[in-house]
């Protein structure tokens, strides 16, 4: 049997789920105690190139509490043409269809290999794709044109079929009427003044077409596919072009010392009804670019008076911000409806100051896989090479992104569902896999997620519900399966199901298999994100405290040590690197809102719930590799040691690609030598880095800010957060030395971390 | 005021005189009429010898209408009066006039008195009806023995006419007129059956007489004048009897108590001349000389009679007796009747003796010479009188039965026949209640050629209008709004800007009250004057801004007196004195003017403009220029008429068109456009557009302006965008099938763009339909039928909601006014769409069943007017008044907030405002009634100003004054704004009854306390109001008041809100519509209108009918083949294509002519009035009908003559 790496990589690979443990303790009692809770990481798009789509739907569980899918693991009896579910050990009959089934002759489904399976359904009509742009005018010419450009070159990337829509708003909400000859037409709406759906239906005269067919008959039925606002690309891309190229600043006067008066509330209330009303259940997106926080109406952030900033956590802290709350709630419910509709709400926020990302987190957090984006201005590639990205396509040259999904998972009878942390609202189906303990969204065995892309992850918490006292024959494994229904970009509807399972165990006599199977790196996320989601709502130290509390029991558990004896603690390979993950977690922007205005805060706490393991541990962990003459790049450790003068340092931290130029470094490309043919070595050495940071930048989404630094240059601080402070201005006994840069900071060193961790773990009154 | 009333007595006589002349000239006279015309032509040359131009004029208004002209020339009179009301002046006048008189016979002097005399007469002789004869008349042969012949004479005279009402047709053409032999015999005749008529007439005269008797007792020794008082009284009454009373009357004023004994004389025939010789009085010193002069006045005023008279005591006496004759003439028993009057003319005698026989000889002579030659003759010789009446007598007969009766009319009436035709009316009225069986066929068979008639005033003030109006004399009655005339400003301001009620207040709040006649002025404050009149100057005062009284804030003007040597100046309004600013400060010269004073507009014009400061801006910031919104509605409806096309393809033209003060320069006017139907459309045209933008806005509940730029655009630099825009608005909505509009936001969306570019302007609003779309402001039908004529009838012309109330509100606040167009095809409730139009100083248009087709020119037209005419925006109006009345009641398209602040969202060139004053305290006669109406306005090329108008008007003490003064089309215009809208808050039968009791207290008041005593059964009317009953009956059955079955609520609400901007010109064709005929269309003249009574077509003609919003050609079914051929090209009758809407274009004098004459008619009117071609007995005959006004409608409303003689039962129990 291969090493439970290779064992986890493998399933990562195929079915794209990573388990916290993959061994399972077979009791609740047991589970409890294991520190970190039984967990899978699912990523249930992940790309399968390989997987065929099978041409025909999923085969039932006819229990009607059950509908599990035929999966590799049910009984088959080819004589009989049964199969027994595996989950709820139900007999069923094959369909007609699969009369011709065998051993030799098997279904897809029923192959091992197909733990993973995809189905096209062909029923229904297919389904166009939908892009409603929410345009804010309300900014700088300059960053205006970049913005018209940008949405001007995305009609390029639409497939001809997909519908768009354009919204523009400022002091007013404009939704424009595409396709109009001669004159352009926009319906305008007060940016003060909320409007139901129905309303909105009425004032944009939707309603009419109904009722005017009952009345004409005759007239063929207007395919829902399309209306004034919504058309498809192919017909109005000419049209869109100019009306966007005309799209003007808008015109209402600012006054000196106020703010520009954004009905960003209303705005995106009106696509969502516009949607609401037009396109219901049907995978849509809702695209909104801001240059700056709201400042009117519902869902305003911020008064338009300048001489009153935008509040800040301090202001948070001391209730202070006297529109959130109630923005909050604005924009939460313009979540959830749309998210009951399968509408994706996407934010690119580009502004130097906040734009309220905190207050509209929910938008893109609830309906699904959605793209927030913060930069500073619409005019840098950060935006513009996001945004186009966003629309980039894979083979088959279809989108990558998948639209109104619902995630379904069954469980064998020994589990329960808790809940799942990630980009998705609860379907609230109650059923008898859902656990009465809820962790994130709980209290459901299905999900809604708008939007999705293949790196999108959801961490789904389990719990084992085999009593203690009824052991589970050896041998027995427990089984999941997820089942993800989605509309695909070529506007099919697909169905893929996943099912896999693992081994039981007993704690108490295979402790050391569990453990063994220990997965320290989904384990960590899984907890990050349970830290994470308690941020949302709890004070920052309490969160942390908990943090630890968790470490400490976990290597009380499986720590190697004597009692009170921390030089005797040691911890097993596949626990060694969860401390360090946790001390970066700790420090990380996810649970430290120092130095982060709140918007940052919500944007990187989005970023690190959706994305999956490999991006959220750089998250985490930046990742820090160094160029030098010394010989080929190499990573390095994230320590302030690593900072010398002779290096060039490449750091990614997801969101940041960071180049730091050593002092001496630095000296030398400021004195020219690269431009001097004798030194091309060093020209090369200049090079490597920006060439690996170029690759990164391009894999990479959401783009990543891209940073050219030195030593003592003033963005060298995005470093120098980073880097564990194993030195410092305080150890003294280091100060002076050669290696690496002191970091002028209180924060304490991984090694301090380590210590009192070890004194905590080995103490017997802890 | 004597004076005054002397004045009418004087016509009196005059008529008389005519008649005498008629007799004296015997042969001319023979044809009724023509005697008149003769003897008026006569006396014309006769006045020129005289010197005496005016006369002229008189007599050839005479002339015109031989009752009118007797009339016209007493209004004259009354102009002439107008000095001579100033017991001073007139004396002055009269000793001028005497000398006149004495060198030249006086005939010119004499002729002027006379005129004066007449009017006042006219007025007079409304109070004539001496009921109290009998007693009297006994006095009378004693002292006024004449005098109470007089009054009986005119009593019988009054009843002669009223019976000749019927025999007309015996006065051939006087005939008709006075016809007077039937009349006179049916009064004999009457007169014999009461015995009343003639026994008590003359009792009545008596008693009437008694008091004149008194008065003329008085007189004698007044000659003084002291009388005064009394007479003014009695000479109000004499409008019907007129001359008896005039006589009487101005016996009074003149003192020539003697006079006003022959008064008594008058009764009869004679009594003209007793008054005239009472004019003369008046104008001259009533003194002898005075008398003689009457007489001369009288004889030029009505003929010989004031010759006659001229010899006054004599005269009266004489040409009573003569008068008596003719009336006894025409039956002799009953001249025998009146005969014992002429006894009186024995009393004349008496006055012989007094002091006028010499004089009275002389004038007569001067004047009559010819004429009057027999008047004078009889007049002189008080015996000769009496054979002089013998004379005339057959004369007249033979002339005209009538005439003489008629010159008794005259007296009262004389002035103008209708004087007679007022006294016939009475007449028979009076005979129904008097003498049952007679007056009852009298009644019906009333003549209306025998009563007032409108068409006669307006042709002789016509004729009499030759001179330019000039403004300087206080007091001074302008010529009516039907005469063209010419003004010159010399301090007061024009009658075209302003036109009070009356122009002689009553100094105090009890005669006010007592009279009830209304005190009010019409304003039009931005009036567009004829191109030969300079409209008003621009002052500039730089940095200071006007000048204006320190407590009553009145701008400087000339009523403001300079003192201290010019150091500081005296308002004219509250007395109080302000410094002169030194910038200002000029020397005085030696009468305590600046001597600058005609170098100033603002201290020698009535009317004049100052530049506002930003002291006088909204927020203390200068104005941005105005700017234009278009509305237009697209819904099915409008796009189905082809509305919304038109709209569009004329607005591109107008654009060039917009309002500028400079014709060389380019508007600085904005516009902008918004379409809408249940959503609104605004239109982004922005210069740099390629194309123009559609913002929808269907937010209508809360609404709100989507774009700020590029919305109101200079319409040059936008032109290529709008165009397009205009081009594609048809092709937009044309398959619209959108049927529901709003309305309410569609004026906040207009109001919301003037807030956003925070400016003043106006709205343009083109809409179709109720408006049952859900918004603020929705509506929903209303018209219930049921409810009119309840006391719910009311609620059918109030807003259905309080929304457009608040709304319009707002949009006075922001300067915003709206033009509302109105296409409806059904019930749109314009008595609520029209709030804020109404109150933003805005207009309304409908256009009931718009068809493109057939409606398109006059909506075109109109819309052109309305977006080229000049107008101010913004404005604020305020009338301040001198101590003692205040304005207290305005009419018009405004809003008020407080009681004194007239705000008008927008003002132009058509909109009046009419203001009603009331006494807080006395005036005086020495200082007038000054008013000054100052508008604040933006122009349209937002300039703050200021406009002033200044008016001072005279006041008395006398109510005579009151009477003679008065503008009766004013009057109307002000009693129907109130009765508009009053029907808000009353039901309508309240109001007309209101109207019909303010009316009936008018005419009793003055037939009370202005005319001579006469039969109780005797119409007097004043002669300034003689025309009240026939045009308030008009107002009365007005839609508005009265609807007819078919006329739609909202019709009449349209009508209602229409009037309430209407100007005095306007209102009276309004109400009284003009009808011409087309027979023979010659020269550059008009043909003479002919009243509005369907007696009065000939089925053989045609006829073109306007009424200042329609335009009818009335084509008679026996119309002759070249009439038609000439008008429409055909020669038969059956081919008229009804539905005409302009003539077709022909080649030949009359259709050029005729066409000259509709497009004349349109261009005075400020809405273009469709032509309606009319088929004799054809279905729209029916509408055309409806607006022949003298005669019984399909509604109910009360023929003239049957409204007169109600008016008269109504005047009969008040005085009882």
């Amino acid at each position: 049997m291969a090493t439970f790496p290779e064992f986890i990589s493998q399933n990562e690979e195929r079915d794209g789920v990573r388990f916290s443990w993959n061994v399972w303790p077979s009791s609740r009692l047991e589970a409890t105690r294991m520190v970190v809770p039984l967990a899978a990481l699912l990523t249930p798009l992940r790309e399968r190139p390989d997987l065929p789509p099978i041409q025909y739907e999923p085969v039932l569980c006819s229990r009607a509490t059950c509908r599990a899918v035929l999966n590799p693991l049910c009984q088959v009896d080819y004589r009989a043409k049964l199969w027994a579910c595996n989950f709820c050990y139900q007999r069923n009959q094959f369909p007609p269809t699969y009369t011709g089934i065998s051993e030799v002759n098997q279904p897809a489904e029923l192959l091992p290999q197909f733990s993973t399976i995809e189905y096209v359904v062909q029923r229904g009509p297919q389904m166009p794709l939908i892009f409603l742009y929410v345009v804010d005018t309300c900014m700088e010419d300059e960053d205006l044109q970049a913005l018209k450009e940008s949405l001007q070159m995305s009609l390029s990337l639409l497939p001809p079929t997909a519908l768009v829509g354009l919204i523009t708003f400022g002091r007013m909400v404009q939704v424009h009427e595409l396709g109009c000859e001669g004159i352009s037409k926009s319906y305008v709406f007060r940016g003060t003044k909320d409007l139901s759906a129905k309303q909105l239906q009425e004032m944009l005269g939707l309603t009419k077409p109904s009722a005017a067919q009952g009345a004409r008959g005759q007239q063929a039925p207007q395919p829902p596919l399309s209306n004034r606002f919504l058309q498809p690309v192919q017909k109005i891309d000419m049209n869109l072009t100019d009306l966007l190229g005309e799209l003007q600043r808008d015109p209402w006067p600012v006054t000196q010392g106020k703010r520009p008066l954004r009905s960003l509330g209303v705005a995106m209330s009106i696509a969502v009804g516009l949607l609401e009303c037009t396109f219901p259940n049907t995978g849509a997106r809702i695209m909104t670019f801001i240059g700056g926080p709201a400042t009117q109406g519902p869902g305003m952030v911020v008064g338009d008076e300048l001489k009153t900033p935008i509040r800040s956590w301090h202001d948070i802290e001391k209730d202070n911000a006297k529109y959130m709350k109630k923005s909050t709630k604005h924009y939460e419910a313009l979540a959830s409806r749309a998210s009951a509709n399968g509408h994706i709400m996407d934010i690119y926020a580009c502004a130097l100051d906040q734009t309220g990302l905190l207050e509209m987190k929910c938008c893109p957090n609830h309906t699904g896989y959605c793209y927030m984006v913060m930069a500073d201005s619409f005019n840098t590639s950060l935006f513009k090479q996001t945004f186009q990205r966003v629309f980039a396509k894979d083979e088959q040259g279809t989108f990558k992104m998948a639209f109104a999904a619902t995630l379904e998972i069954k469980t064998s009878r020994e589990i329960k569902v808790s809940g799942a942390i990630g980009p998705c609202v609860s379907l609230n189906a109650k059923g008898p896999c859902v656990s009465e303990n809820e962790i994130g969204t709980g209290g459901t065995c299905q999900w809604k997620m708008c939007g999705l892309d293949p790196s999108t992850t959801l961490a789904l918490y389990l719990e084992v519900v085999n009593q203690h006292n009824a052991p589970i024959p050896q041998g027995g494994r427990g089984a999941l399966q997820f089942v993800t229904q989605y509309q695909h970009s070529s506007g099919q509807r697909r169905i893929r199901v996943t099912t896999t399972a693992r081994n039981w165990a007993d704690a108490q006599t295979q402790i050391q298999s569990i453990a063994a199977s220990f997965d320290q790196e989904a384990a960590a996320i899984l907890m990050a994100r349970l830290a994470v989601q308690r941020a949302e709502s709890e004070e920052g130290p309490d969160v942390l405290r908990w943090l630890d509390r968790q470490l400490i029991r976990l290597c009380q558990k499986f720590g190697d040590y004597h009692k009170d004896d921390p030089n005797s603690f040691r911890f097993s390979e596949t626990f060694s690197l969860y401390p360090q993950f946790m001390f970066h977690l700790r420090r990380s922007p996810f649970l430290q809102v120092f130095n982060n205005s709140p918007d940052e805060s919500s944007y990187y706490r989005h970023q690190f719930v959706r994305h999956d393991l490999t991006q959220a541990l750089i998250m985490v962990q930046p990742v820090l590799y160094a160029y030098s003459f010394n010989g080929p790049p190499e990573p390095v450790l994230l320590d302030s040691s690593s900072i010398l003068p002779d290096r060039i340092l490449l750091m990614d931290t997801f969101f940041q690609i960071l180049i730091y130029h050593g002092e001496m470094v630095a000296q030398w490309r400021k004195a020219g030598y690269q431009e001097m043919t004798e030194y091309e070595n060093f020209r090369h050495l200049l090079q490597a880095p920006v060439d690996d940071a170029q690759e990164l930048l391009h894999t990479r989404f959401p783009m990543p800010r891209y940073i050219d630094t030195e030593h003592g240059g003033s963005q060298a601080r995005f470093l120098l957060s980073k880097v564990n402070p194993s030195q410092t201005h305080n150890n003294m006994y280091n100060w002076g030395q050669e290696s690496g840069a002191p970091i002028l900071t209180d924060d304490v060193s991984l090694q301090v971390f380590m210590d009192h961790l070890k004194k905590l773990a080995v103490s017997s009154a802890a | 005021m004597n004076v005054n009333q002397q004045t009418p007595m004087a016509s009196p006589y005059g008529q008389p005189q005519p008649g005498y002349g008629q007799p004296g000239y015997g042969a001319g006279y023979p044809a009724p009429y023509a005697p008149y015309n003769n003897p008026a032509s006569v006396y014309q040359p006769g006045a020129p010898p005289q010197g005496c131009s005016p006369y002229a004029s008189f007599p050839s208004k005479a002339v015109a209408a031989n009752p009118v002209s007797d009339l016209s020339s007493p209004l004259d009179l009354g102009p002439l009066r107008g000095p001579p009301t100033s017991v001073p002046a007139p004396v002055s006048a009269a000793p001028q006039a005497y000398s006149h008189y004495g060198q030249g016979e006086m005939q010119n002097g004499p002729p002027p008195g006379s005129q004066a005399p007449p009017r006042p007469a006219v007025s007079q002789p409304y109070n004539q009806g001496a009921v109290n004869l009998s007693g009297p008349p006994q006095p009378y042969p004693q002292q006024y023995g004449a005098p109470p012949p007089m009054q009986q004479v005119t009593n019988q005279m009054t009843g002669m006419q009223i019976s000749t009402g019927p025999p007309t047709a015996a006065g051939p053409g006087y005939a008709p007129p006075h016809s007077s032999q039937p009349p006179t015999s049916a009064a004999y005749s009457i007169a014999p059956h009461p015995a009343y008529t003639q026994g008590p007439p003359p009792a009545s005269m008596a008693p009437s007489q008694p008091p004149p008797p008194r008065d003329p007792a008085p007189p004698q020794p007044y000659y003084g004048g002291p009388p005064p008082p009394q007479h003014p009284a009695s000479s109000a009454s004499a409008a019907p009897l007129p001359p008896p009373p005039s006589s009487h009357q101005s016996f009074p004023p003149t003192s020539y108590p003697g006079p006003q004994a022959p008064l008594p004389a008058g009764p009869q025939a004679p009594l003209p001349p007793g008054p005239q010789a009472q004019p003369p009085y008046a104008q001259g010193p009533p003194p002898p000389g005075s008398q003689p002069h009457y007489a001369p006045a009288p004889p030029h005023a009505h003929g010989s009679y004031p010759a006659a008279r001229g010899p006054p005591p004599p005269s009266q006496p004489g040409p009573y007796p003569p008068a008596g004759p003719p009336p006894t003439s025409a039956p002799p028993g009953h001249y025998q009747g009146t005969m014992p009057p002429q006894p009186p003319a024995g009393q004349p005698a008496t006055y012989h003796s007094g002091p006028p026989p010499p004089r009275a000889q002389m004038p007569p002579s001067s004047m009559a010479q010819t004429n009057h030659l027999p008047p004078g003759p009889q007049g002189p010789p008080g015996p000769l009188g009496p054979p002089g009446p013998l004379q005339q007598p057959p004369p007249q007969p033979g002339m005209q039965g009538g005439y003489p009766p008629q010159q008794n009319g005259a007296f009262g009436q004389v002035r103008g026949p209708q004087p007679g035709y007022p006294g016939p009316y009475p007449g028979q009225q009076n005979y129904g209640p008097q003498a049952p069986a007679p007056a009852a066929q009298a009644q019906k068979r009333l003549d209306p050629d025998a009563i007032p008639s409108p068409i006669q005033v307006i042709e002789d003030d016509r004729v009499k209008t030759t001179e330019p109006f000039t403004t300087g004399v206080r007091g001074q009655a302008p010529p009516l709004v039907t005469s063209n005339f010419h003004v010159k400003d010399q301090g007061n301001a024009s009658p075209r800007f302003v036109r009070c009620t009356a122009y002689n207040m009553p100094c105090t709040a009890d005669m006010a009250k007592q009279s009830q006649v209304p005190l009010a002025a019409v304003i039009k404050p931005l009036a567009t004057l004829p191109p030969d009149e300079t409209p008003p100057y621009l002052v500039d005062h730089g940095e200071a801004g006007p000048i204006r009284c320190n407590r009553c804030k009145a701008y400087m003007c000339p009523y403001m007196q300079f003192i201290e040597g010019g150091r500081r100046f005296q308002c004219g309004f509250c007395s109080c004195v302000s410094d002169v600013p030194p910038h200002y400060f000029q020397h005085l010269d030696h009468t305590g003017k600046r001597v600058d004073c005609y170098d100033r507009p603002e201290l020698s014009l009535g009317s004049y403009e100052f530049l506002a400061t930003v002291d006088y801006c909204k927020n203390n910031k200068l104005p941005q220029p105005p700017a234009f919104i278009f509305l237009i509605d697209v819904s099915y409806n409008a796009v189905k008429s082809g509305m919304v096309n038109i709209v569009c393809q004329e607005l591109k033209t107008l654009l060039d068109h917009l309002p500028r003060e400079n014709p060389e320069m380019d508007s600085v006017v904005r516009v902008g456009f918004v379409t809408y139907n249940k959503v609104l459309h605004f239109y982004n045209v922005k210069a740099s557009l390629a194309q123009p933008q559609m913002l929808v806005v269907s937010d209508v509940a809360d609404m709100f302006v989507p774009l700020l730029d590029g919305f109101l655009v200079n319409v040059k630099e936008s032109r290529m965008v709008i165009d397009s825009l205009l081009d594609q608005i048809p092709e937009m909505f044309a398959d619209t099938r959108e049927t529901e509009t709003v309305f309410g936001p569609v004026i906040q969306a207009g109001l919301e763009a003037l807030k956003a570019a925070d400016c003043a302007g106006k709205l343009f609003v083109f809409h179709t339909s109720l408006p049952i779309a859900e918004a603020p402001g929705k509506l929903k039908n209303r018209e219930d039928k049921k409810l009119i004529g309840t006391d719910k009838e009311k609620s059918l012309f109030q807003p259905q909601v309080g929304f457009y109330s608040t709304l319009a509100k707002d949009c006075v606040a922001q300067g915003c006014c709206v033009d509302l167009f109105l296409f409806p095809n059904q019930y749109v409730d314009v008595a609520t769409l029209g709030v804020v139009p109404v109150s933003t100083g805005g207009s309304v248009y409908k256009y009931t069943y718009f068809q493109a087709q057939s409606d398109r020119e006059r909506f075109l037209n109109d819309l052109r007017r309305n977006v080229e005419k000049p107008m101010g925006f913004d404005a604020v109006l305020r009338v301040r008044t001198s101590t003692g009345i205040r304005a207290t009641d305005f009419f018009g398209s405004f809003f008020m907030s407080n009681t004194t602040d007239v705000e008008l969202a927008g003002l132009d060139c058509d909109k009046t405002v009419t203001v009603e004053f009331r006494h807080d305290d006395k005036l005086s006669e020495e200082t007038g009634a000054l008013m000054q109406c100052a508008v604040l306005y933006t122009s349209c090329s937002g300039q703050r100003r200021l406009r002033v108008h200044n008016m001072a008007v005279n006041c008395c003490s006398q109510l005579a004054d009151l009477y003679r003064n008065c503008e009766t089309d004013t009057i109307i215009n002000f009693f129907s704004k109130y009765a508009f809208r009053s029907v808000l808050t009353s039901p309508t039968k309240t109001v007309r009854e209101g109207l019909v009791n303010q009316c009936a207290a008018i005419l009793a008041c003055y037939r009370k306390n202005c005319a001579s005593p006469s039969s109780a059964g005797q119409l007097i009317l004043p002669e300034c109001m003689k025309l009240l009953p026939v045009y308030l009956n008009c107002v009365l059955k007005s839609d508005v008041l009265l609807p007819a079955a078919d006329v739609s609520l909202d019709d009449r609400a349209y009508l209602r809100q229409l009037l309430s901007g209407m100007d005095v010109s306007e209102s009276h064709v309004f109400f009284y519509p003009r009808l011409l005929p087309l027979m023979k269309l010659e020269g550059d003249s008009l043909p003479l209108a002919v009243r509005d009574s369907e007696e009065r077509l000939s089925k053989g003609g045609a006829y073109l009918l306007e009424t200042g919003l329609h335009l009818f050609l009335w084509v008679g079914a026996n119309a002759q083949q070249e009439l038609l051929l000439n008008i429409f090209g055909t020669p038969s009758f059956g081919q008229i294509d009804p539905n005409l809407t302009s003539l077709p274009v022909l080649d030949n004098p009359f259709s050029k002519r005729l066409r000259e004459i509709v497009d004349a008619f349109r261009a005075q009117r400020s809405r273009y009035m469709k032509l309606i071609v009319v088929k004799q007995e054809d279905k729209a005959e029916l509408i055309f009908r409806h607006f022949l006004v003298e005669d019984k409608n399909a509604s109910g409303g009360a023929s003239y003559v049957d409204f007169l003689c109600h008016m008269h039962k109504e005047i009969r129990q008040l005085l009882s």
